[in-house]
C-alpha cells in the first residue's frame, strides 16, 4: 500500500512539448520513403501530357530495352487485373452521373496527370529513364477547361461519354423569394474560392509487400485514413479485408488531399502480386501537383438582404463546383458543407442554396483544409462588409447585431444544420480588445490624408468540426461512412498504458495530446503512456484524421476507454480492500478508500495485481483494458474573430500586412501549443489562397502553374507576426468539450485578410475583388476604377 | 527528380576542362554552382551527356582590386559577392544585388558565371554588369580574350560564348567615391525570379547634381538592358521629381514586355517606371 500521491498539475490545458518532434525533427521518423524492402521494385508512370483525348496507341517496346526493367503495363496488360476506382460517396437519393476511373487509362484520358502505363524497374532511374522511353499517340478531343463555362451549351464535353458535364444538381433550406423581396435591401455579389493545391510537405508515396504463401499484402501509404484504404482497397480487389494491412507510417502532411484512395493504390498492389516482389512508388513534385486532388474550385452568386437596421432576412446561395475529371473520395462533399454554414454566425430565418457540381478536364477536387466551410465563412463575411458598406453601418455592429446570441442554441439554421453552442461576442470583443481597433481607424483616416491607406479586415467565423456524426443527424444530406472513432487502452503489469487510436496522426501531434487525456483520466505519468495507431493490424477501426475530428472524436473515445481502465482498476482496489465499490475513491492515480484515504492502491499496483489470476473480484476478467467507440450526435462547432490590418500601396497594388490578431475557440484546448500551431498553419495556408495561390489551367487543359516555379505559397517571411488568444468554450457534444481546430485558421484568415484589403481600397470604389489578391489585381482594380470616374 | 544517365568530369584544371569541351562539343555542358543546369537535368528538360564540374579547379573564385578595377573570379557564389568587404567599399552595387538573388541556398551555391553564361531574361547581376560597363575575360583553346558585357548577352539564354570556351572573370570599375547605388527588385512570388529589377548608380557632382547616370534594368523583356536615354536625361540633373519622373518614364522605351503568369505586359511596364523612380528617389548626394 503507498503513501498518498502529492498534488499534481492536470496535463489536459499544458503546454506539453510534442513528442514526435525529436524523432521528426532529427531523421529518426520513418516515411513511406524510408522504408526498403529486398527485392523491392521501382513503380513509375507515364502520365498523360492532354487534357482530353483518344488513346490511339501507347507503345512499350522502347521502354522494355532499358537495363533493369522489370515489366511495362498499359491497360491492356493490365486487363482482367485491374478494377475501377471505387465512386466518389454521394448523398442518399440525389441523382448524379460519373464516368468511370480506371487506375491505367484504357480508351481515354480526361485531364493532364492521368496515368497511361506503368513501368516496373529494379531501381528508380531505371524506372525513370523507362518511363521516358515509352511513346504515346494520342488524339486530342475538345477540351472543357473551365468549370464557370462547362454547362455552357456550346462547351466541349469532358467525358464525351456522358450526357453533359452536368454531375448532379440539387438544392437545400427554405424558401427565401418572398422575404428578399419584403428586404429594404438587397446585397448581390458573385465571388469564387479559387482552385489551389494542398501541396504537403511530403507528396505521396506507397510501398506494398506481397507474400505469395498466404496471399498477405502490406501496404504503406502516405495516407490519412489507413483503414478506410484498407477497406476500399479489399472492395474493389475483392479481397478479404483481413487479407490487407495498410500502415501509414510518418505522414507529411496531407491538409485533406490523402483521405482518399488512389489509384497508384490500387495499382501498387496488383502489381506486386502480379510480379511477386515488393513495389515502392514515390511521387515527384510535379506529378503531385497534376496528380493529387486539388482543394476549393468554388463559385457563387450570393443574395443577401437585409432591413435597414441592419437584420439579416434572407440569403440565397447559387453554387457552382468544380469536381475535375475523376471526383473521387468525397469530392462532392464540399458545397453541401458550404450550404450547411451559409448563415455563419448569423440568424438568417431564410436560406436557400443552389449547388451544381460540373465535370471539367482537369486534376479531381477534393478536401482542402476547410474543405467546403471555408467557403462558407469567406462567403458570408465578404456579404456582411458589403451589406454594412451598403446601409452605412458599422460592419462590427452589425455583426453583433445578427450573431446567434449563447443562449439561443442550439439552433437550426434554415440550411438544415444545427449549431450546438457558441458565444460568437466573446471572441469579437477579445479581439477587438487585442488589436485596439479605435486608434487603427483614427490612425487609418490619419494616413489616408496623406496618401497611404490602411485596410482593416474581421472576420467572424464559425465552421463545423467533429467530422463523423453518428448517427446522421436528421434533415442532414451529408453522407459520411462510419466517421466515429475508436480507441482502447490497456496497461502491463508494470502499470504502463498502451492507447490504440483509430484517429490517424498526420504531423498534427495527438501522440502527445492524446497521452495528456489518458494520463490525467488515470492519473499516471504522461511518460508512462504511449500511442500506437496508424496500423489496420495493430488497432481494429478508425475513421483515420480530417475534419478537425481527430482530438473531439479520438480524444473522447480514448477518455471513454480509459474511464473502463479506471472502473476496473477501483473494483479490483475495493476488492483487496474488503470493501464496497462505491466506498472507492479515484484520485491522481490511486484508488482508496474513502472514509480512509490512508489505505489505497497504486494504479501500478492494481495493473500488477490484475494480471494474478487467483484473486479477482468475482466475474472480473484479468488485466486492466478497455475499448470504446464514440461517435457524436453532432458536428461540434469552432468559432473565432481574426482581424487584420494591412497597407496597400496604391503604385504598386503591393500588400503588407502589419498586424494580425486571432482569437479562436476550440472548446477545450488539450494542448494550447498544438492547438495555436494548428491556428498558425491554417492562418498560413488562409493567407496563401487570399494573397497568392492560384492553378491556373489554359484552355487546352495545359497546367500553367503545376511546379513551385510557378505555384505560389507562402514562406516564413510572408507571415506576419500571429498574435493569437484562445478562448474557451466548452461544447456538451463530447466528454473533452473539445470542438476541433484543425481549420479554424483558413476559416478566419481568407476574409479577415480579403475585408481588410477591400477595405484600404475603399477609398477608389472598390466593393469586391476575387482572390488571389496578387498586387497586380489590385493595382489594376485601383487603375480601374480611376479610369472609369 | 531523376536525371538521364550523363558522364561526371572534374578536371582540375583550366586546360583540361577545355579539352573536355573539345572533345565532347554540344554533348558537354559546364557545372558552376548547377543552381539552373540540376533542375533543367532533374526534369529532363535539359540532356547533358558529359557534365564538366569547374568545382575543382583552383583560382576561379577570388576578388581582387588592382588600380580602380575590380576583378572577381567566374565561380564566385552571390553569397561571396553580398558578403564582400571589398565589394562593400568599392563597388557595393554588386553586393547589393547579391543579396537580393533567391535564398539563402541559392546564394550559397549560384556563382557569378553560372549566372552570366545561363543568360536568364531575369538574371540579376547581369543589368549591374551592363550598368557598370564590365568587361568579361574568357579562355578558350587559342587563349584568353575579353568581351564587353553587352557584347557578351546575346540574347535569352545565349551569349557570345563559343562551346569551347569558359568564363574565366569579370571586371568592373571601383565605384567613384561620390557615388550612390541600389537594386529595387519585384519578384515573382514562386520563383523569386525578378518581374522587374532596376539597377541604378549615380555619381554626383560636388553641388549635389547627377554628373553621371548608370541605369539598367532586368526581368521585362527577353534580355537584361541599359537605359541609355533615361542616363542622358539624368546627366546634369538635380534630380528633382520632375527628372526623375522624365527618366522613369523614358526606362521603358522600346522594350517589348513579356507577359505571362508573373505580370502582365502594362503591369511589367508601370513596375519598371515606379520603381526606376523609386530607386533614383532613393540616392542622395554623399
Amino acid at each position: 500500500m503507498t503513501a498518498m500521491n502529492t498534488e499534481r498539475v492536470a496535463y489536459v490545458g499544458a503546454h506539453e512539448k510534442r513528442r514526435e518532434d525529436l524523432r521528426l525533427t532529427t531523421g529518426e521518423g520513418t516515411y513511406v520513403d524510408d522504408i526498403q524492402l529486398p527485392g523491392m521494385l521501382h513503380l513509375d508512370l507515364v502520365r498523360s501530357s492532354v487534357a482530353n483525348a483518344r488513346i490511339l496507341e501507347i507503345d512499350t517496346s522502347g521502354a522494355l530495352k532499358i537495363p533493369g526493367l522489370v515489366a511495362a503495363y498499359t491497360a491492356k496488360e493490365l486487363r482482367g487485373l485491374a478494377p475501377q476506382l471505387p465512386p466518389a460517396a454521394g448523398v442518399p437519393g440525389m441523382p448524379m452521373q460519373l464516368a468511370e476511373h480506371r487506375i491505367l487509362a484504357a480508351e481515354h484520358v480526361r485531364f493532364v496527370g492521368a496515368a497511361l502505363a506503368a513501368v516496373v524497374a529494379e531501381d528508380r532511374y531505371a524506372a525513370r529513364d523507362a518511363r521516358e522511353a515509352i511513346s504515346v499517340d494520342l488524339e486530342p478531343l475538345p477540351v472543357a477547361a473551365d468549370f464557370e463555362r462547362a454547362l455552357d451549351p456550346d462547351s466541349p464535353l469532358a467525358h464525351p461519354e456522358l450526357e453533359s458535364n452536368l454531375c448532379f444538381e440539387t438544392t437545400l433550406g427554405n424558401e427565401t423569394e418572398s422575404a428578399l423581396a419584403e428586404s429594404d435591401v438587397v446585397i448581390r455579389q458573385r465571388m469564387r474560392s479559387q482552385r489551389v493545391i494542398p501541396n504537403p510537405m511530403e507528396t505521396r508515396g506507397v510501398v506494398v509487400d506481397y507474400r505469395k504463401s498466404d496471399g498477405r499484402i502490406t501496404l504503406w501509404t502516405s495516407t490519412q485514413a489507413p483503414h478506410l484504404i484498407r477497406s476500399l482497397l479489399a472492395q474493389v480487389l475483392d479481397l478479404p479485408e483481413h487479407s490487407l494491412r495498410v500502415i501509414a507510417p510518418e505522414v507529411g502532411g496531407a491538409f485533406g488531399s490523402k483521405n482518399a484512395l488512389y489509384p497508384e493504390e490500387v495499382l501498387a498492389v496488383v502489381l506486386a502480386k502480379d510480379l511477386g516482389r515488393p513495389i515502392k512508388w514515390i511521387e515527384e513534385r510535379q506529378e503531385h501537383m497534376q496528380a493529387t486532388t486539388h482543394g476549393r474550385g468554388q463559385r457563387v452568386d450570393m443574395t443577401l438582404g437585409a432591413r435597414s437596421d441592419g437584420t439579416l432576412t434572407a440569403l440565397k446561395l447559387r453554387i457552382l463546383y468544380d469536381l475535375g475529371a475523376h471526383p473521387h473520395g468525397n469530392s462532392l462533399l464540399s458545397p453541401f458543407q458550404t450550404a450547411a454554414l451559409m448563415t455563419g454566425c448569423y440568424r438568417i430565418p431564410n436560406a436557400h442554396a443552389e449547388i451544381r457540381g460540373v465535370f471539367t478536364n482537369t486534376t479531381a477536387i477534393e478536401a482542402y483544409r476547410g474543405f467546403g466551410r471555408t467557403e462558407a465563412a469567406y462567403y458570408i463575411e465578404r456579404a456582411m462588409d458589403l451589406l454594412a458598406r451598403r446601409l452605412g453601418i458599422d460592419p462590427i455592429e452589425l455583426r453583433r447585431h445578427n450573431f446567434v446570441k449563447p443562449e439561443e442554441f442550439p439552433y437550426p439554421s434554415p440550411a438544415y444544420h444545427v449549431f450546438d453552442s457558441g458565444d460568437y461576442e466573446l471572441c469579437l470583443d477579445r479581439a477587438l480588445e487585442k488589436f485596439d481597433l479605435a486608434s487603427l481607424r483614427e490612425q487609418q483616416q490619419r494616413m489616408r490624408s496623406e496618401g497611404r491607406y490602411l485596410g482593416i479586415g474581421i472576420a467572424t467565423y464559425v465552421y463545423r468540426a467533429s467530422t463523423g456524426v453518428m448517427p446522421r443527424p436528421p434533415g442532414d444530406q451529408l453522407f459520411l461512412k462510419g466517421l466515429w472513432e475508436y480507441a482502447s487502452v490497456r496497461t502491463d503489469p508494470m502499470g504502463q498504458v498502451t492507447v490504440l487510436t483509430g484517429a490517424s496522426s498526420h504531423g498534427q501531434g495527438l501522440e502527445t495530446s492524446l497521452a495528456q487525456i489518458a494520463a490525467d483520466e488515470l492519473g499516471v505519468r504522461l511518460e508512462d503512456v504511449s500511442i500506437l495507431q496508424r496500423d489496420t493490424d495493430v488497432v481494429p477501426y478508425g475513421g483515420g484524421t480530417m475534419g478537425s475530428r481527430s482530438l473531439p472524436l479520438g480524444g473522447s473515445a480514448v477518455l471513454l476507454a480509459c474511464r473502463q481502465v479506471r472502473e476496473k482498476a477501483m473494483r479490483l482496489a475495493a476488492h483487496r480492500l474488503g470493501v464496497d465499490s462505491d466506498a472507492v475513491r479515484y484520485e491522481a492515480g490511486r484508488a482508496f478508500r474513502a472514509d480512509a484515504p490512508e489505505q489505497g492502491l497504486s494504479f501500478a499496483e492494481l495493473a500488477d495485481l490484475s494480471f494474478w489470476p487467483l484473486d479477482l473480484p468475482e466475474g472480473m476478467s484479468p488485466m486492466l483494458e478497455g475499448s470504446a467507440t464514440f461517435g457524436a450526435k453532432n458536428f461540434t462547432t469552432p468559432f473565432g474573430t481574426h482581424a487584420c490590418l494591412v497597407e496597400v500601396d496604391p503604385q504598386t497594388g503591393g500588400i503588407e500586412l502589419l498586424r494580425y490578431v486571432a482569437v479562436d475557440d476550440c472548446g477545450r484546448a488539450v494542448n494550447p501549443s498544438i492547438v495555436e500551431g494548428q491556428i498558425h498553419g491554417g492562418i498560413a495556408q488562409g493567407l496563401g489562397q487570399a494573397l497568392m495561390e492560384r492553378v491556373v489551367y489554359d484552355s487546352e487543359g495545359q497546367p500553367l502553374s503545376s511546379s513551385l516555379l510557378s505555384y505560389a505559397m507562402p514562406r516564413a517571411d510572408d507571415i506576419p507576426n500571429l498574435e493569437t488568444e484562445l478562448t474557451e468554450t466548452p461544447t456538451d457534444l463530447n466528454p473533452l468539450g473539445a470542438r476541433g481546430v484543425g481549420e479554424s485558421g483558413t476559416c478566419g484568415a481568407m476574409p479577415a485578410i480579403v475585408n481588410a484589403v477591400v477595405d484600404a481600397l475603399s477609398p477608389f470604389g472598390v466593393e469586391h475583388l476575387d482572390m488571389p489578391l496578387l498586387p497586380e489585381t489590385v493595382w489594376r482594380a485601383i487603375h480601374d476604377e480611376r479610369e472609369a470616374r | 527528380m531523376i536525371p538521364a544517365s550523363f558522364e561526371y568530369h572534374a578536371p582540375r584544371r583550366i586546360e583540361d576542362a577545355i579539352a573536355l569541351l573539345q572533345t565532347f562539343g554540344d554533348d558537354a555542358k559546364l557545372l558552376a554552382g548547377g543552381h539552373s543546369l540540376l533542375p533543367l537535368m532533374k526534369l529532363r528538360l535539359a540532356s547533358v551527356s558529359h557534365l564538366v564540374d569547374l568545382g575543382g579547379i583552383e583560382g576561379l573564385s577570388s576578388i581582387r582590386s588592382v588600380d580602380g578595377v575590380i576583378s572577381i573570379g567566374a565561380m564566385t557564389t552571390h553569397s561571396e559577392l553580398a558578403e564582400s568587404g571589398l565589394l562593400r567599399d568599392e563597388q557595393p552595387l554588386l553586393p547589393r544585388t547579391a543579396s537580393q538573388i533567391a535564398d539563402v541556398q541559392v546564394r550559397n551555391r549560384g556563382t557569378l558565371g553560372g549566372s552570366l553564361v545561363h543568360a536568364d531574361p531575369a538574371a540579376d547581376l547581369a543589368p549591374v554588369l551592363l550598368a557598370l560597363e564590365a568587361e568579361l575575360r574568357i579562355r578558350g583553346p587559342a587563349g584568353e580574350r575579353s568581351v564587353e558585357a553587352v557584347e557578351f548577352l546575346e540574347s535569352m539564354f545565349t551569349t557570345a560564348l563559343a562551346p569551347d570556351e569558359i568564363l574565366l572573370e569579370v571586371r568592373v570599375p571601383v565605384a567613384p567615391a561620390n557615388s550612390r547605388c541600389t537594386y529595387e527588385k519585384v519578384s515573382d512570388k514562386a520563383s523569386h525570379l525578378a518581374i522587374v529589377g532596376v539597377a541604378a548608380q549615380i555619381v554626383f557632382s560636388s553641388d549635389g547634381r547627377c554628373e553621371r547616370a548608370r541605369l539598367a534594368l532586368t526581368g521585362l523583356g527577353s534580355m537584361p538592358y541599359r537605359a541609355l536615354a533615361a542616363e542622358e536625361r539624368l546627366r546634369g540633373s538635380t534630380l528633382s521629381e520632375e527628372d526623375i519622373a522624365a527618366a522613369a518614364q523614358q526606362v521603358t522605351d522600346g522594350v517589348e514586355p513579356l507577359s505571362d503568369l508573373s505580370a502582365a505586359a502594362d503591369y511589367r511596364l508601370h513596375l519598371a517606371r515606379i520603381h526606376t523612380a523609386r530607386a533614383l528617389a532613393s540616392l542622395t548626394p554623399p
